[in-house]
């Protein structure tokens, strides 16, 4: 299949721009759950059993019943057009792989901060990594069942977040709930960069 | 990067009295098969090299694009199957070095390596992601949101 071949190569590919997206937040929060609700490719993830060893460390309050934690990449694609490519990356839960976190933020387009409302602190350190960086960013609480629901305001304000900073309730399971996540961040990033006149990455 | 966290969380071989499911039984808590690990260890992939040659570090969104040089990788008898396997992924579309990573499972330090291996054997170039001074302009994150709006 000689002929198949030669002229698939002599018909370059396009090189599309690509851009990327960073999901924080805390252990159990649906980071994973809200990359795969958006990827368009089955997402690549490195997902590894919670062993004994992280039994001391990694507090299971509220979310007793996960069994498996993200402890590296965690990635997907959303194709916005042939030559625009998104891509998300879930940033490792755990406090002790924050190592991992300069690259992945290097160059980034924004950051979704997902937050439980049984659990907020556990984002505290996500929104701080981000506001300090200037990389804008919108607080999303994953509106799990059995957690009190509370309006975004008083989440903000429990989170003492710049009034810009766009907080929304979503759900990490539903594509177009975190569809509409994905477009507050780029909405803000857009907002900032007009305002600032300045370069958006960081 | 991925193989040293898996590493930290495996349970281990000798872990008494450990209640892990995959460990249920003490007497079987030995690693077997894909447990134990790759058989050849990721860096004798890259013969030890931790960095390549080229200058720049690439990153996990740079997308690598086959060279037309590349159209018959199996023809340079000094590339490794995974140089091979890489320019394969690549030549249906471009790939960056996040999805080459997650498809050959291995580490992304390894598969920069490999990937700077075939840039310079001018096999594949890499695309440059957005520079931090540069881009994206609003233009661009005006399209991202419309492509966003009709998902």
């Amino acid at each position: 299949m000689a002929f198949g071949r030669s002229s698939r190569v002599k018909q370059r590919p396009v090189e599309p721009v690509t851009l990327k997206i960073l999901v924080a937040g805390g252990f159990g929060v649906g980071k994973t759950t809200a990359v795969g609700a958006v990827s368009e490719i089955r997402p690549l993830r490195t997902e590894e059993r919670l062993s004994e060893a992280g039994r001391p460390v990694d507090d299971l309050e509220g979310v007793e019943s996960k069994t498996t934690t993200t402890v590296a990449m965690d990635f997907g694609r959303i194709t916005v057009r042939e030559d625009l490519v998104l891509y998300l990356f879930g940033t490792p839960g755990q406090d002790r792989f924050w190592f991992l976190w300069d690259e992945l933020a290097q160059g980034a387009l924004g950051a979704v901060v997902l937050a439980d409302t049984r659990r907020l602190e556990d984002c505290f350190a996500a929104v701080d990594y981000f506001e300090r960086r200037r990389i804008p960013f919108t607080v999303a609480v994953n509106c799990f069942e059995g957690a009190g629901q509370f309006p975004a305001e008083t989440v903000q304000a429990a989170l003492d977040l710049d009034p810009e900073v766009p907080v929304l309730l979503c759900d990490a399971r539903d594509r177009s709930s975190v569809r509409d996540v994905l477009i507050a961040v780029v909405e803000h990033a857009l907002e900032r960069a007009a305002r600032d006149g300045r370069p958006v990455a960081t | 990067m991925s193989a040293d966290s898996r590493r930290g969380t495996d349970p281990g071989p000798t872990d008494s009295g450990s209640t892990d499911t995959t460990a249920a039984d003490p007497q079987s808590s030995r690693w077997y098969d894909a447990e134990a690990g790759p058989v050849v260890r990721p860096y004798a992939m890259t013969r030890g090299r931790t960095s390549s040659a080229s200058r720049h570090r690439l990153d996990l969104i740079a997308l690598v694009v086959p060279e037309p040089a590349a159209e018959d990788p199996g023809r340079d008898q000094t590339l490794a199957p995974e140089h091979v396997t890489i320019v394969e992924l690549c030549s249906d579309a471009p790939q960056s070095i996040a999805e080459l990573a997650a498809e050959l499972d291995l580490p992304v330090g390894v598969v920069r390596v490999l990937v700077g291996d075939l840039v310079e054997d001018e096999l594949v170039h890499v695309t440059r992601p957005v520079p931090p001074a540069e881009l994206p302009d609003v233009n661009i994150l005006r399209e991202v949101i419309n492509g966003l709006r009709a998902l």
